[in-house]
């Protein structure tokens, strides 16, 4: 081999020790980055904080479904709902047997500190935050919809369709099983729900959000002075989410 | 029995090929609609939020409860050592493991992400009676076909005893966590029954001897024998015996619900109709279920004047249709009846609050659910055809 010959392949080592050096540099750097960035997203989750809802269901009116349609724009869900569409928040109209007397209740993802759907969950998909709040990872639900037959509220949905155009806070997809975040992605920027923003600003108050572990938190006093109640309270599933007026 | 004439051992291979063909094409279908249902989305079946395990969940479930019930079989030859059970065990463990294969398709291949199935080995809630099912569905295949090989492999046969052993046990802890999906769900009215456990074990056994007798039949008529007076009474007896204690089970179910006043509605839905749009469940339950799958089977299984093979294997075939009518009715009528969130209220919502369901399967849900009985088929086809799984009742004469 000439002198001539070694220094080329001198050279050509050189530049492939460069070349994959920079390569890996630019396929890892996106990564860390992205570690940075989750990071970076995520806020302290603690257990001091209980999120919970009062639904004040004698200010909330029959015909008004700002809520509803809050949700849907915040989280991406189908604006008019087909039999199969998702629905994390819904208006029950209710009338009792006895007495005839009617009310008009937002029925969503009750957040309860004992979760059956987290109970029967296989895979763990469904989880319950230490603030409280019941999720779903979309990534490790298989779809097995146990949670749906386990849930008394009724709060879960299943994705029938193919989705397009989803919100990139609020991942969704064809079959896996999703309810009411709470919209945690406006909670850990320090936001509140998107109905209970849509019902004061309808100017109802029908909805109070706030952190019932804070004895000094608007929600924490209305619980203590005023009777609400959960839903299914019989189970002992203790919602965080409470009605007065029912 | 005088053999066959000679013209069907001529065509014997055919036949066999022809099978084969038959089962693969109702797999294929099978996966079809699983492979639509994955492109399309549950969209494409009748299932809806309010029915969220249709048809496909009937097949698996009994597929599941009767794999475990058809090795009872075995388990009363090798466990409790009755000679006439022994010759069977091969042939009860084969079916076991074929059944079991079919009930997991059609359960997996549902699932809204059925690419994900790995998720639910890496992932495990050990709170989860659906992960607890996961390990019992896994173990059950692993003791059966250990068992096999004990039944099958002249030199293990002493560790037959033992692996019957385990499997019996396996199989009781399998069918009650099967029954026990159902029995610790609190949120509906038709489940939340301990009584639910028991009541699976005791269905497993008459629907699993029910599908052993008709392969069994099937074996004996290829192969040109008829079954031994003596062997085909015992096994009628003992099958009517299952069905009996399956129906008082469930009567005690329904009695016990009719007694709290708060599940009055409930089972006035199922037993009587009373607000069911699609008037289904209560006919399924009384003409379907007890009248056709129970008590016509106990006629033709216990009166002396019925007695003989066309009976036995009639009273078979109407254990099975009973088997999905109540399971229609378990499953599918649970889910339709509406959840009572506001109890001494009436309810209406666009999420059908209040509304009882109805729910109508579509095309993929009938393909998937015969899919796995293809399945089922197919490897019970194979089986027979390549081991050697004939009872053989040496003791009472072969009936040439």
């Amino acid at each position: 081999m000439s002198s001539g010959s070694t220094e080329a392949l001198a050279g050509r080592r050189k530049f492939l020790g460069l070349a994959a050096a920079g390569a890996g540099g630019v396929l890892l750097a996106p990564g860390i980055h992205l570690i940075e960035v989750a990071q970076a997203a995520t806020p302290e989750v603690t257990s001091k904080v209980r999120w919970g809802l009062l639904i004040d269901t004698t200010k909330c009116s029959s015909g008004c479904s700002d809520c509803i349609s809050a949700c849907n724009a915040e989280n991406g869900l189908d604006p008019v709902p087909s039999p199969t569409s998702a629905q994390w928040i819904r208006k029950v109209e209710i009338k009792e047997i006895k007495t005839g007397r009617q009310a008009s209740v937002p029925v969503m993802c009750q957040h309860c500190a004992e979760p059956p759907c987290v109970d029967v969950c296989p895979t763990g998909a469904s989880f319950k935050r230490a603030d409280g709040i019941v999720l779903v990872d979309r990534h490790a639900c298989i779809g097995c919809r146990y949670c749906v037959m386990a849930c008394p509220y009724k709060a879960r949905s299943f994705v029938h369709e193919p989705l397009t155009n989803q919100k990139p806070d609020v991942p969704r997809g064809k079959g896996c099983v999703e309810g009411c975040t709470l919209c945690v992605q406006r909670i850990d920027r320090g936001g509140t729900p998107a109905c209970v923003e849509a019902c004061d600003k309808a100017g109802h108050h029908a909805m109070l959000f706030g952190n019932l572990n804070d004895p000094d938190s608007a929600i924490s006093k209305r619980v203590r002075e005023l009777a609400t109640r959960q839903l299914r309270a019989d189970l002992k599933l203790d919602p965080g989410v409470r009605y007065l007026g029912l | 029995m005088a053999r066959l004439d000679h013209g069907f051992y001529s065509l014997e291979e055919r036949i066999f090929y022809v099978l084969l063909l038959l089962g693969g094409a109702v797999t294929a279908a099978g996966l079809y609609a699983a492979h639509s249902m994955e492109t399309h989305g549950h969209a494409i079946t009748g299932m809806t939020n309010q029915v969220v395990w249709g048809l496909p969940h009937v097949f698996a479930i009994f597929l599941i409860v009767a794999a475990s019930g058809v090795l009872n079989v075995a388990s009363i030859g090798s466990v409790f050592g009755q000679a006439l059970y022994k010759p069977r065990a091969p042939l009860s463990g084969l079916l076991s493991l074929a059944m079991l294969a079919g009930g997991l398709t059609v359960l997996m291949l549902d699932l809204g992400r059925p690419d994900r199935v790995i998720v639910a080995a890496t992932h495990y809630n050990a709170s989860s009676v659906f992960a607890w099912n996961v390990l019992l569905y896994s173990g059950m295949a692993a003791i059966v076909a250990l068992y096999l090989w004990t039944l099958l492999e002249r030199r293990m046969n002493r560790y037959a005893k033992a692996a019957g052993i385990a499997a019996l046990i396996w199989r009781f802890a399998l069918t009650t966590g099967t029954g026990s999906i159902f029995a610790f769900l609190i949120a509906r009215q038709a489940y939340q029954s301990a009584v639910l456990a028991p009541l699976f074990i005791v269905l497993s056994f008459a629907w699993g001897l029910a599908a052993f007798l008709i392969v069994q039949a099937a074996m004996y008529a290829w192969n040109g024998q008829a079954l031994p007076e003596a062997v085909r009474a015992r096994m009628a007896r003992l099958l009517g015996v299952f069905v009996a204690a399956a129906l008082y089970l469930v009567a005690v179910y329904h009695l016990t619900n009719l007694y709290f006043a708060k599940q009055a509605a409930f089972e006035a839905f199922i037993l009587l109709g009373r607000g069911d749009p699609s008037g289904l469940f209560a006919p399924l339950f009384w003409l379907g279920y007890v009248l056709l799958g129970t008590l016509l089977p106990m006629l033709l299984l216990w009166l002396p004047q019925a007695a003989g093979p066309r009976s036995l294997l009639a009273a078979c075939a109407l254990v099975l249709l009973g088997a999905f009518a109540l399971l229609f009715v378990f499953i599918i009528g649970g889910q339709a009846f509406p959840l009572e969130i506001f109890p001494g209220y009436t309810a209406t919502s666009s999420f059908a609050d209040g509304t009882a369901e109805i729910y109508s399967p579509r095309w993929p849900e009938w393909l998937l659910g015969f899919g796995g009985l293809g399945v089922a088929f197919l490897l019970t086809t194979i089986g027979v055809r390549a081991l050697d799984f004939l009872p053989q009742d040496d003791f009472v004469g072969r009936a040439e």
